[in-house]
């Protein structure tokens, strides 16, 4: 349907196509300073989430401190949204207007970003490496100064669907998942791989965040005599179906666990880490509590920076080895703008990244980016939980090419 | 249980040794002033405080001239703004035509509610009001108006530009329009709590029994004040879709009905001009908050609020009408 | 009918979590005819301090004692501090006082004890029971509020404390005619009700696990439940919370779907008040002018 509103994103787009070289917009950036913007749930409903910026600010804060970047402080203007997207438009517009940044860093939350996605691409705002697994932020047609950062759940759920087809072609399988957009783009992902067949395969229940308990929901699953489980939501719920799952006896062949939710200490230990034997997920970040990467060079670098700047925080917490993975990302951004700072070159080298390892990734992910491909990370691993901690198995996968 | 009140009544209208001209001037000017002195942001930030100013001016209907508190306000608010997205999204209607259509909705669903909440006391419809509230967003995503809605998605709306040629940027415009129907539902509305049927709602406020006595149908005037209360609150909503271009389930949680309701106490109870204090204070307060403390910026909106039931039970209206009523003697 | 059987046994003990944050409500209503909306919020940060004292190295029942004890203080200086002076207020200050302890308390247990999932430890056989439907921590804690509820109706029926708590709140000036003390009655009402918040919250943790909004969601079906069964009636409130966890889980099941699990709730307060406002086990009160 061509509404006025895709026409007028449309003509936004051809109009916001970067054009380098010419008349470069400097906003935000002076001789001493580079203003980034960035908004974050501190309070509200996500506000488990602020802590993400919390690290951001000690982040570039230490960095200014130690002398700033190439000469410049580093001016990291933080706002509080409370998830609420009609605070989310106003507080990016005094970004934008009033405080006048250079761009807008790791914005957190799906239906907060939706709500400026139209505005930041008219206003030819950089808008980088989104706080969300959406998948929409890689459209480099329509929305060329939008870019996520972490893989999107949709190709997540992808991935499973296909490798337990592969395990076993005549799966039926259950999904679980939270009533949000972040449950309901698992229940796309698998579609995209089912396609006609999904309603003779999937059996689907939902549960709200004000739940009590899913136990309703699992024993409602177990019901239908699926072989294979997909649980898509939050660490809080996913606890209680590992534990719930197997207390009822229900073994499937194949339980796929979203990896928002494979905290070693947030959600395995939890649910009883003997309860959750088997359970398969695919994962792009290190956990803080596994014990695998006890020796791992890359995890030793963010504890000696955890423990150096923010020795209070808690170091189980996953969010912040995503916090220091993503403002790594930006520096390399930064440091390749090479003294042009401009909106344009901003952009451009934010889509120019090749091979950039980072330390809070699984060793062997890198971050790519090019004009056309908006998706930075797009690899994961598959990994089998043990008893004790996620055992990776199988090569990368790169997407999932449905 | 007796509900026995002791809120601040609005006196009768002060003999002002003012000239009411140079009030209505004055307010005029600092109206319209912002439209050339203001950027776009500061703009849409006031359009902002004039769409809550009104929405909790519907609260104070209920509430404070009513006696029956509403925690779920942010219900009507949301019906309201979803009425406008769907209309100018899917139909392709015109952003003025939205609000009739979402006063007219909002004003049954209203009545729907009002009808079994009248019988409902104090605390009770407090308490069923805040369940209200938290299942509002449920209610939005529900798959069998997902067709509509967008689900959990939310539907995205355009501004409108000036008409006629207006040399105004679509910022003033929307500044120009809200001011003009906000003042416009405020004139209503003091009209109508200084008429006959205002000094009703407020009687079946101070003393049900005795309105009752007195012949007046308690039933059908608290139901239709329920109504009246939706239908404003639902315009501002309907305004804030075409204001924030955004509608989704998250933008009405829980915390948007207590929003309300905290700035109905702090603009003042049962004070008409105490809702553009309210709007301003929801505005800009929660700016203030952040800028004292990132840690909890929610600990500091908690504490104002408590410290407005000591310090200023009458809200900013209420410390006004004080230094008027000192200046005066 | 192998799965109705089993929802019907899972709501059970869903409901059981219910049943002791609506006896927590029913308490508050009794003693001071409040029915408060931070009672949620107050119960999870109890709860944190109690795994606070757990992991201090205090054996489970005495940080269970200790949490119940300091709650009940921390009731107490509520009242006094926030309440009291505002005796004599319109209902909508003290709905305003509620929602401001509200925003404070909650935002104030995620900032003292961050937002992260945390286990709480059982005291009972943590295993699966009845195949796996009902866990001994479930039965277990299903114990603890009925014992609770016997305490609470030995308390308001058969000692003299009680029956002067009751009289403060059914008729201050009364009761203050005859000598009760009405000022601290509400203050020990509101310690109480802490008190009996607490030990739901670290009932609840050890099922749905401990984080800051932990509650939100429960005190609502909660309410839902001590209306269903009578605000005014202690056991009714806890038959009435199991029966909103059976209702829930069926309604979920069989006929709305799971996406209006909560707005059943609603549905459930909404018609109780106006069939049976008394609720199903309350007594129905004549007032008089």
């Amino acid at each position: 349907m061509l509404t006025r509103r895709t026409l007028l994103v449309a003509s936004a787009a051809a109009l916001a196509a970067p054009r380098i070289g010419h008349a470069a917009d400097l906003t935000g950036v002076t001789a001493d300073e580079i203003k980034i913007g960035n908004i974050m749930p501190y309070s509200g409903p996500a506000s488990a989430y602020g802590v993400i910026g919390k690290l951001q600010q000690v982040f570039f804060k230490a960095i200014n401190d130690a002398g700033g970047f190439q000469g410049r402080r580093l001016n990291f203007v933080t706002y509080d949204d409370g998830y609420s997207p009609p605070k989310t438009v106003e507080q990016t517009r005094r970004l934008v207007e009033q405080d006048k940044v250079s761009f807008l860093f790791n914005t957190l939350g799906t239906p907060t970003n939706s709500a400026i996605h139209r505005y930041v691409n008219q206003r030819k705002v950089p808008h980088l490496f989104l706080s969300t697994g959406a998948d929409k932020w890689g459209d480099p047609q329509n929305f060329p100064w939008t870019i996520g950062w972490q893989p999107s759940y949709r190709t997540e759920a992808q991935i499973y669907t296909k490798y337990m087809l592969e395990q076993d072609r005549n799966a039926k399988l259950a999904l679980l998942y939270q009533n949000d957009d972040f449950g309901k783009d698992y229940v796309a992902g698998v579609r995209d791989v089912l396609g006609s067949r999904f309603d003779a395969v999937v059996k689907t229940v939902s549960h709200e965040v004000t739940d009590a308990t899913i136990d309703s929901q699992i024993v409602q699953l177990h019901g239908t005599g699926s072989t294979a489980l997909l649980t898509a939501t939050t660490p809080k719920f996913a606890a209680q179906t590992i534990r719930k799952v197997h207390d009822i006896g229900w073994r499937p062949a194949m339980h796929f666990l979203t990896n928002v939710s494979i905290s070693v200490a947030a959600v395995m230990n939890p649910a009883g880490p003997e309860k959750g034997v088997g359970i398969i997920t695919s994962a792009y970040l290190k956990d803080p509590t596994d014990p695998a990467w006890n020796d791992d060079a890359g995890m030793k670098e963010w504890r000696d920076w955890m423990k150096a700047h923010m020795p209070e925080a808690d170091q189980s917490d996953g969010n912040y080895v995503f916090s220091y993975g993503v403002s790594k990302t930006m520096m390399r951004v930064l440091t390749q703008c090479n003294g042009d700072f401009s909106r344009e070159n901003i952009m451009k080298q934010a889509t120019s990244l090749s091979g950039l390892e980072v330390p809070s990734l699984i060793n062997g992910i890198k971050v790519n980016t090019s004009s056309t491909n908006y998706h930075p990370i797009r690899q994961m691993q598959l990994a089998k939980w043990d008893g004790k901690t996620f055992d990776r198995f199988g090569g990368l996968i790169e997407g999932a090419n449905v | 249980m007796a509900t026995e009140t002791t809120l601040p009544i609005a006196p009768p209208r002060p003999a002002f040794a003012v000239d009411p001209r140079i009030v209505w001037g004055v307010g005029l000017i600092i109206l319209v002033a912002p439209l050339f002195l203001a950027e776009s942001y500061q703009l849409f930030q006031l359009t902002l405080a004039a769409i809550y100013a009104i929405a909790i001016l519907g609260l104070n209907l209920v509430t404070g001239y009513n006696g029956q508190i509403s925690l779920g306000h942010g219900a009507f608010y949301a019906a309201g703004a979803y009425v406008a997205a769907i209309m100018m999204d899917k139909l392709n209607l015109p952003y003025w035509s939205t609000l009739p259509a979402a006063a007219v909705l909002c004003g049954l669903l209203g009545y729907g509610i009002g009808l079994p909440a009248l019988r409902l006391g104090g605390l009770y419809l407090a308490l069923t009001t805040f369940s209200l509230a938290v299942a509002v967003p449920q209610i939005l995503k529900y798959k069998g108006i997902e067709a509509w809605t967008g689900g959990v998605q939310g539907v995205l709306v355009t501004k409108p530009d000036a008409p006629f040629g207006l040399p105004l940027n679509s910022d003033q415009y929307l500044y120009l329009f809200t001011i003009l129907v906000a003042l416009g539902i405020f004139l209503l509305a003091r009209n109508l709590m200084a008429s006959r049927i205002g000094r009703a709602i407020m009687a079946i406020r101070d003393h049900g029994l005795a309105a009752e006595a007195m012949g007046m149908d308690i039933a059908s005037l608290k139901t239709s004040t329920f109504a009246v209360s939706a239908m404003i609150t639902g315009v501002a909503g309907a305004l804030s879709a075409i204001a924030v271009e955004f509608v989704s389930p998250d933008s009405f949680q829980v915390p948007l009905s207590i929003t309300l309701f905290v700035g109905m106490v702090v603009g003042g109870v049962a004070s008409i001009i105490g809702g553009v204090f309210g709007g301003l204070f929801v505005v800009f307060m929660p700016n203030v908050a952040e800028g004292i403390s990132k840690a909890a910026p929610g600990v500091i909106y908690g504490c104002i609020l408590i410290a407005f039931l000591f310090v200023l039970p009458g809200g900013v209206a209420g410390l006004l009408r004080r230094l008027a009523a000192r200046l005066r003697r | 009918m192998n799965g109705f059987l089993h929802q019907v046994i899972a709501g059970i003990a869903t409901g059981g979590i219910y049943a002791s944050v609506a006896l927590a409500l029913v308490m508050i209503y009794q003693a001071t005819h409040h029915v408060n909306f931070a009672q949620g919020e107050m119960a999870t940060f109890s709860t944190y301090i109690a795994l606070t004292l757990v992991q201090a190295g205090l054996p489970f029942w005495v940080a269970f004692f200790a949490t119940v004890g300091i709650s009940f203080c921390i009731g107490v200086v509520i009242e006094r501090v926030l309440m009291r002076p505002m005796a004599n207020a319109a209902v909508l200050t003290h709905v305003g006082l509620f929602i401001g302890l509200v925003l404070v308390v909650s935002n104030l247990t995620g900032w003292v004890f961050d937002y992260t999932v945390k286990p709480f430890p059982t005291p009972f056989h943590d295993g699966p029971l009845l195949g796996g439907l009902v866990t001994g921590h479930e039965l277990g804690s299903t114990a603890v509020t009925l014992v609770v509820l016997g305490l609470v109706y030995l308390f308001f029926r058969h000692t003299r404390l009680g029956l002067a708590m009751r009289a403060a709140a059914f008729n201050p000036v009364s009761a203050r005619l005859v000598g009760v003390r009405v000022g601290w009655m509400l203050a020990l009402g509101w310690g109480l009700a802490a008190a009996i918040g607490a030990i739901a919250g670290i009932m609840v943790a050890p099922v749905v696990f401990l984080e800051p909004n932990m509650m939100l969601g429960i005190l609502l079906y909660a309410f839902a439940g001590a209306l269903l069964g009578g605000i005014d009636n202690p056991g009714g409130a806890v038959i009435g919370g199991f029966a909103v966890g059976v209702i829930e889980n069926l309604g979920g099941t069989y006929i709305v779907g799971t996406e209006l699990k909560l707005t059943l709730a609603l549905v459930i307060i909404i018609g109780v008040l106006l069939v049976r406002p008394a609720g199903l086990f309350g007594r129905v009160v004549l007032s008089r002018v």
